[in-house]
């Protein structure tokens, strides 16, 4: 069997196939496909395709019950790099300041730790674990619904641009297709089927992240979920999945230990005491700066000086002008 | 015969020396206006004819020519009823025509006989005072600001005043005083806000750096009440700027009569539905948008991400260069425009966004478009960037703030300091600010802007360096990584 041309054959006719069809269109296009020339289209456009039976093929993926053809695939990593220890960071594209924060720190600390961290591209928490990831300067890996040459969404196309400069860019989908509602649960199983743990940060019911969630149940795969405020419709899904059995996520360690690694204990912050007394202020609940002005009766200058110094020491995080801890 | 008087027309704020020609002949009776005039100034033709009947002085019979030259500029405005009505008396030999030579003289004429004021008497006077001519007869109420260009300024109430001043008949009142000091007007103090530490401390570094500020928050901050108190800590314009101020002011009619010398920074907040002519300047007329009249002053964009995109784009070019250049087929002008932008956001189209008690509906498509109105470009220009979350109660019930005139004090020696010797940065200033700018992804310009805000800083402190504490403060008011597109 040719995967390459199942692959084709799939994006062409827009069909979801795990083994070849039988009938006379398919016969036709194997009649017609030219390996070669395809594979040299495909370099020209500086693509590569993985296929399934080929051992470069990540063995997790192929064991999900239906394993895409093989991977399009864009970036200057190796290949391999797609069967090492991955984690998948997913949630709402409409996320809030926490779960940003959350998604960039979770990002951060398991690409730091030696994961590779894998997710969607989209706008809100997607992005933002990519980003958590290419800080710490890891390997990650984006996952597209769409064709392999496409940058979806166009806002992302810088991060995708970063993504693949150091991890790879991969995708079911042969260059030219478009991006279709029906085909991000698609991308969504191999995200899930990539990686050994999937972590959902926020997620409204019926959010696509849940059906990434759902999917690594199915296959047997770990789930964790980072609790929310009850009251919160952006943390009803991840509350949901708690409910249903999901592991609670307080902290990358939590991650880790599945994965038996160690996790480092987190160095003692060096900080001035201004910014030692913010970062307690800050760790009790977010707070803007004249809140934290007020409780901790430095000025407003002092309390600008104290932030700025916890966040170059990544201890702290502002977004719409409320500063939130990290988590650690 | 024929007469002629002296007057000036306007291409922007610069004034133009015209001729008024009258000629009068036999012939059937009539009255033409030639020289390109408009249709204000084509209408001066039935103002000069009843105002002339007015002063009790005969319209001359036979037929009247006027001709404002030179004859390929463009003449707006009914500023020339006068010079038209002295010019078409000396044609027709009611008063001398040597006297009229030796003046200038502009307003519009009531029908009444009464005159008017116009606007740009000041830029008027000043053509007047170049051309070395003795004196300008202008409306009563425009008198003060005539005499700012330093020209004998004679104020006429009625064309027989004028007609009497002429004929010698009539000594002229005495040259206007010049105007008492303005009284400090009850301006919207700082001490009415409670609360916003951060916001206040950035309004002052704005004050005393001449920084563009954007402040960013849900709806209900008080953004916009902190904007609005940003001219009451800027300090009053000297001579030159406060002259400069009051010709633009003028050529848009906005001067008062009694005390015509703008002394306040001006402050203009449009509308945020104003198009890019309004905004920046031009229309048929070619004046001055608001972004001139906020020249030396505060210019607020109120809901920033409201305004058109072609009208914020337009705003590039005097926040770089402090001027705009507006071309038309009537011509190009170069309006002054180095003012402070000062502006107010929503996080997000619905509001919800930062506000901890809301929640924001908006879709991130939404979101996505909203911000994408912003171009990076423009948000660059925004030296100081605060977002204000929703303040809690408490806060509201802090004790109220410092007023304006003891922030003011510090604003004004700040800017002589750093007008003086702007305070160099030392070298661990210099490693923090590199440390930061690799950290916090700070771009080209991000990295000159926390640096000039520093120094704003170290001046506010009185310090002789700029420290790495100042620097830190700096990075603290940087534009958001969620600003961005």
């Amino acid at each position: 069997m040719n995967e390459l041309a199942l692959a084709l054959f799939a994006s062409e006719t827009g069909t979801h196939l795990v083994r070849p069809p039988t009938g006379g269109r398919w016969r036709e296009f194997l009649r017609r496909f030219d390996e070669q020339r395809e594979l040299a289209r495909l370099a020209a456009g500086g693509f590569r395709f993985v296929g399934r039976g080929e051992p470069e093929f990540p063995a997790l993926l192929r064991s999900i019950h239906d394993p895409p053809p093989g991977l399009f695939v864009r970036g200057d990593a190796e290949p391999d790099l797609l069967a090492r220890s991955a984690v998948a960071i997913v949630g709402a594209r409409a996320c809030s300041g926490y779960g940003a924060s959350v998604a960039r720190s979770l990002g951060r600390d398991l690409a730091a730790a030696g994961l590779v961290v894998v997710s969607g591209l989209a706008r809100g928490i997607d992005g933002e674990a990519h980003r958590g990831a290419l800080e710490a300067g890891g390997p990650t890996v984006a996952v597209l619904g769409c064709g392999i040459d496409r940058d979806y969404p166009a806002a992302h196309a810088e991060l995708a641009r970063r993504v693949a400069a150091v991890g790879l860019v991969v995708s079911e989908y042969a260059p030219g297709v478009e991006p279709a509602p029906w085909r991000f649960p698609a991308r969504n199983r191999i995200v899930a089927g990539l990686c050994a743990a999937t972590v959902v940060v926020e997620a409204r019911e019926r959010s696509g992240a849940l059906i990434t969630a759902d999917l690594a149940l199915e296959e047997g795969r770990e789930v964790f979920a980072v609790p929310g405020e009850i009251t919160s419709s952006l943390s009803s899904g991840t509350n949901t999945l708690l409910k249903l059995g999901a592991s609670p996520l307080t902290g990358a360690p939590d991650v880790l230990s599945s994965f038996g690694i160690e996790p480092e204990p987190p160095a003692a912050a060096d900080v001035s005491p201004a910014a030692a007394s913010l970062l307690e202020l800050v760790r009790m609940s977010p707070a803007g700066a004249d809140a934290l002005a007020r409780q901790s009766g430095l000025d407003a200058g002092e309390v600008a000086r104290a932030l700025v110094e916890l966040e170059l020491g990544g201890l702290v995080v502002a977004a719409e002008g409320l500063y939130r801890p990290l988590a650690t | 015969m024929l007469a002629r008087a002296v007057t000036h027309a306007l291409v922007g704020l610069e004034p133009r020396r015209v001729d008024v020609e009258a000629h009068v002949r036999d012939g059937l009776p009539g009255f033409a206006i030639v020289g390109l005039a408009d249709k204000a100034c084509q209408e001066a033709r039935e103002r000069v004819r009843s105002g002339i009947a007015a002063a009790e002085l005969s319209f001359p019979q036979g037929r009247i020519t006027v001709n404002l030259a030179p004859a390929e500029l463009r003449k707006e405005g009914s500023g020339f009823d006068l010079p038209i009505a002295l010019a078409v008396l000396a044609a027709s030999e009611q008063l001398p025509r040597a006297a009229l030579a030796r003046s200038a003289a502009v307003g519009e004429l009531a029908l009444d006989g009464r005159l008017r004021r116009v606007g740009g008497v000041l830029a008027v006077a000043e053509g007047a005072r170049r051309l070395g001519l003795e004196r300008l007869l202008c409306p009563a109420e425009s008198a003060r600001e005539a005499a700012l260009a330093g020209v004998a300024a004679i104020p006429v109430r009625h064309l027989a005043e004028a007609v009497a001043y002429l004929r010698g008949e009539l000594d002229p009142d005495p040259p206007p005083e010049p105007p008492a000091p303005a009284p400090e007007e009850a301006a919207a103090d700082l001490a009415e806000v409670r609360g916003q530490e951060r916001a206040r401390r950035a309004l002052e570094l704005a004050a005393a750096g001449g920084h563009n500020l954007l402040l960013a928050g849900p709806p209900g901050t008080g953004k916009t009440m902190l904007a609005r108190r940003l001219p009451g800590i800027l300090p009053p314009l000297d001579g030159e700027a406060a002259l400069e101020v009051t010709r633009i002011h003028s050529v848009a009619g906005l001067v008062d009569g009694e005390q015509p010398l703008v002394v306040r920074p001006p402050f203009r907040a449009p509308h945020h539905s104003a198009s890019t002519a309004a905004i920046v300047g031009g229309g048929p007329r070619l004046g001055p948008g608001e972004a001139s009249l906020a020249h030396r002053g505060v210019l607020l964009l109120d809901e920033l991400a409201e305004f058109q995109r072609p009208a914020l784009e337009a705003l590039r070019q005097p926040l770089e260069d402090g001027f705009v250049s507006v071309a038309r087929a009537a011509g190009r002008v170069v309006f002054p425009a180095r003012f402070q932008l000062i502006a107010t956001m929503n996080l997000c189209p619905c509001g919800g966004r930062g506000d901890p008690a809301a929640e924001c509906s908006c879709s991130p498509q939404r979101l996505a478009r909203y911000r994408d109105k912003l171009s990076r470009a423009l948000i660059d220009r925004f030296d100081l960037v605060v977002a204000l979350p929703r303040a809690r109660a408490d806060e509201l019930a802090a004790a109220p703030g410092e007023a304006s005139s003891l922030v003011r004090q510090r604003v004004v020696a700040a800017r002589q300091l750093l007008a003086e010797r702007a305070p160099p940065r030392d070298a661990a200033a210099d490693e923090l600010l590199r440390r930061a700018a690799d950290r916090l992804h700070l771009s080209g310009r991000g990295y000159a802007r926390v640096g000039r805000v520093a120094r704003t800083i170290a001046a506010l402190a009185g310090a002789d360096g700029v420290r790495p504490e100042h620097l830190a403060e700096a990075l603290a008011y940087r534009s958001p990584e969620e600003l961005g597109p």
